[in-house]
């Protein structure tokens, strides 16, 4: 792994000739790199009085963090929530296809499926260093069956589920065991959500709340109970209502636990939310804003039928949504509020094919806001709900040296995992 | 001594900047022959060293066979406090350019023993052949490093007490509170300053101009130590006009006239063919 007795005699990687925007302590100038961890140079110089092994020239772009999605149900063809023989592979392709979108770790996601499916996927999901071969796992984020029947979306109503007088045992019967699972999406108005909320917390598990109609008072009482993250902010719930905003009122409200900050996930793909929507909670909540794809098999491949775990999806450019509903054969204008998202006449939209890297480009024209921010919602930001901020999602000192080169447009020009070229753009390989 | 008067902060820097430059390449050093070159920390040398890491990344100069000396470092502050000497001189200097760390060389203020830390020092200048240009500032009391008044003028590297006037100085760096201010300092002496082949003083802004005039037109005396230098056969004073503030006119007049009157075989004219 890294660090350790050799990290001392590693050889000291520095990139030159880059930008850091990352106004965070640490890194200011050149990036230093050692055994996979960024390094101090002023360290290196006056304690060990040593130079640099190399230089690379990054050609004066700019260097950030690399990217984490914590919402993936699969893409490239593979569908992470089909309990196929050889899920590993699935996982391995799709972990070294994102490295191209600036994906440097990501959860896995599983949508609503029966039992037998958890039972048989999840143990082969372990948690893994990403490298040359892939993408970091950093565990499973399960999103549902413990969901709200009317907020379901695309999710199978078959398979939904909720919680019996043995709240957590029935989870656990329900996914079996969970050493490999990060994160969880439930509807917190399920009767014993509370008891199984403190429960996965404890254990850190992240909850997360989604796809449900629980009001404001539910929420902030799911959020005391341990719940600290939004899936898919407005989609999959009850829209905000001035006098009781829902979920969406947790980016605003005064009743969460002091010093507790509240994620939400938001697919800034240029579909699932619109725009002046994005900007009315990027500005009500800056620090809790997440990117995520919540990409589908779909991702990377063209327009189709494909399948979303026990569903099947319709792809049409970049939007996604549930199949088999018939279109509206009157078009757009017979639709009262017309919805230029859904011109197809559903309204049921489902999962992403937006990569991540377009989702962060979106995301910063959509809310003008600065590079730094954009960056900071795709790597910091889930790194902190995670708790993983000392080491990813950072260029602080100590932290693995995952990261990526973008040009001034914040097109991936190339990816790196503990410190090593992973992926490569073809005009920088010249 | 030269005393080389330039209107504003950034021409004063320029001009120290490519005097240092050029002296380096007119010793042009080697693998057997360095450069041995003492340096300053403070707000007066930041333009000159912003200037000079301006050469390097111009191909211009290179501080490859560049040895530099420190002139002191604080008493007490961990390493890599951000007010540090060493911070100072990674941050605004060696960071940017291709100097060896194994070539540079600041006093350890943290030392287990802080005396041979400082006899250790002047070993090292010694190994190194002396020091060929050791550039310095000012302080508004007149100190030299941290040479305060009263100070021996035939002093080495040793432990001092700073004085009010410097500690006062030096708060703006510590958030302006007084008591995170460090109270001692480790620094070269006079005598080992005096010692350099050549000595260039950094001296602008109106709030050292007092000690400018005690400096050069008072005499030789040990609450002024940078007066010491008088009697340095090869000094350099490089200030600007508000540094001369208070100076005689004549003393000025003298100084700014031009290169035929009183620059007899001297090739440091004020517009140096640069």
């Amino acid at each position: 792994m890294r660090g350790g007795q050799g990290a001392a005699e590693a050889r000291v990687l520095q990139f030159t000739n880059c930008r850091i925007l990352w106004a965070r302590a640490g890194v200011c100038g050149d990036l230093w790199v050692r055994g996979g961890r960024i390094l101090d140079p002023e360290k290196l110089f006056f304690e060990e009085r040593r130079v640099a092994d190399e230089r690379r020239d990054c050609g004066g772009r700019i260097l950030a963090p690399g990217f984490i999605d914590v919402q993936i149900n699969g893409g490239f063809g593979v569908d992470f929530s089909q309990a196929t023989e050889d899920v590993g592979s699935g996982v391995a392709l799709v972990a070294r296809r994102i490295l191209s979108h600036g994906v440097t770790s990501f959860c896995p996601t599983l949508v609503t499926s029966p039992p037998e499916v958890y039972h048989k996927v999840v143990p082969q999901i372990p948690v893994k260093s990403g490298g040359p071969h892939g993408a970091g796992v950093l565990g499973l984020h399960l999103e549902g069956p413990f969901i709200s029947r009317e907020k379901r979306g695309a999710h199978p109503e078959a398979h939904l589920r909720s919680f019996e007088a043995n709240a957590f045992q029935d989870l656990l019967a329900t996914y079996g065991p969970l050493d490999n699972v990060r994160i969880v999406t439930l509807a917190p108005e399920l009767g014993h959500s509370h008891e199984v909320i403190r429960e996965l917390t404890t254990r850190g598990i992240c909850v997360s709340l989604g796809h449900s109609v629980a009001d404001l008072r539910a929420a902030e009482d799911a959020v005391w109970s341990g719940a600290t993250f939004i899936t898919h902010l407005f989609n999959a719930m009850l829209p905000f209502h001035h006098r009781d905003p829902g979920i969406v009122g947790l980016l605003t409200s005064d009743r969460l636990p002091a010093g507790r900050c509240i994620f939400y996930g938001m697919i800034a793909d240029g579909t699932h939310t619109n725009p002046a929507a994005l900007r009315i909670a990027h500005r009500a909540h800056p620090q809790g804003l997440v990117l995520v794809t919540d990409a589908i098999p779909a991702l990377g491949l063209g327009n189709g039928r494909h399948t979303l775990g026990q569903q099947e999806v319709e792809v049409d450019g970049l939007t996604a949504y549930v199949a088999g509903e018939r279109p509206d054969p009157l078009g757009p204008r017979s639709q009262p509020a017309a919805c230029p998202l859904c011109s197809q006449g559903t309204k049921t939209l489902s999962g992403s094919i937006a990569p991540m890297d377009v989702c962060v480009r979106h995301f910063l024209q959509a809310t003008g806001c600065s590079v730094e921010s954009a960056l900071e919602a795709a790597s910091l930001h889930p790194a902190q709900l995670l708790g993983l901020e000392k080491s990813k999602g950072t260029l602080d000192f100590g932290a693995d040296a995952d990261f990526v080169v973008l040009d001034d447009s914040l097109h991936v020009q190339a990816t790196y995992i503990s410190g090593e070229l992973v992926w490569q753009a073809e005009a920088a390989r010249q | 001594m030269k005393l080389i008067i330039l209107d504003h902060y950034s021409q004063a820097s320029e001009w120290a900047a490519k005097y240092i430059r050029n002296r380096i390449i007119q010793f042009n050093p080697g693998p057997e022959k360095y450069f041995t070159l003492g340096l300053p920390t403070g707000s007066t040398p930041l333009g000159c060293y912003k200037k000079l890491i301006e050469y390097y990344k111009n191909g211009d100069l290179s501080f490859k066979y560049v040895k530099t000396f420190n002139m002191d470092e604080y008493v007490g502050l961990p390493r890599d406090h951000p007010e540090s000497y060493h911070s100072f001189m990674w941050n605004n200097f060696f960071k940017h350019i291709d100097i060896h760390p194994e070539n540079t060389y600041i006093l350890d203020g943290n030392a287990a023993d802080l005396q041979a830390e400082c006899d250790a020092f002047e070993e090292k200048i010694k190994a190194a052949g002396g020091i060929e240009l050791f550039v310095g500032g000012i302080g508004p009391d007149g100190h030299i490093a941290f040479n305060e008044p009263g100070s021996s003028l035939v002093s080495r590297t040793r432990v001092k007490t700073l004085a009010m006037d410097t500690i006062l100085a030096n708060a703006r760096f510590f958030d302006g509170e007084l008591t995170k201010v460090p109270t001692m300092a480790l620094t070269v002496g006079v005598g080992t300053v005096m010692d350099a082949r050549e000595v260039m003083i950094l001296i602008t802004g109106a709030h050292k101009a007092f000690a400018l005039y005690k400096a050069i037109e008072e005499g030789v005396n040990h609450m002024w130590t940078v007066s010491a230098f008088q009697q340095h056969p090869r000094t350099v004073f490089v200030c600007d006009e508000d540094a001369t503030l208070e100076l005689k006119v004549k003393t000025v007049k003298y100084f700014k006239a031009p290169p035929q009157v009183n620059r007899k075989g001297c090739i440091y004219s004020t517009n140096f063919g640069m």
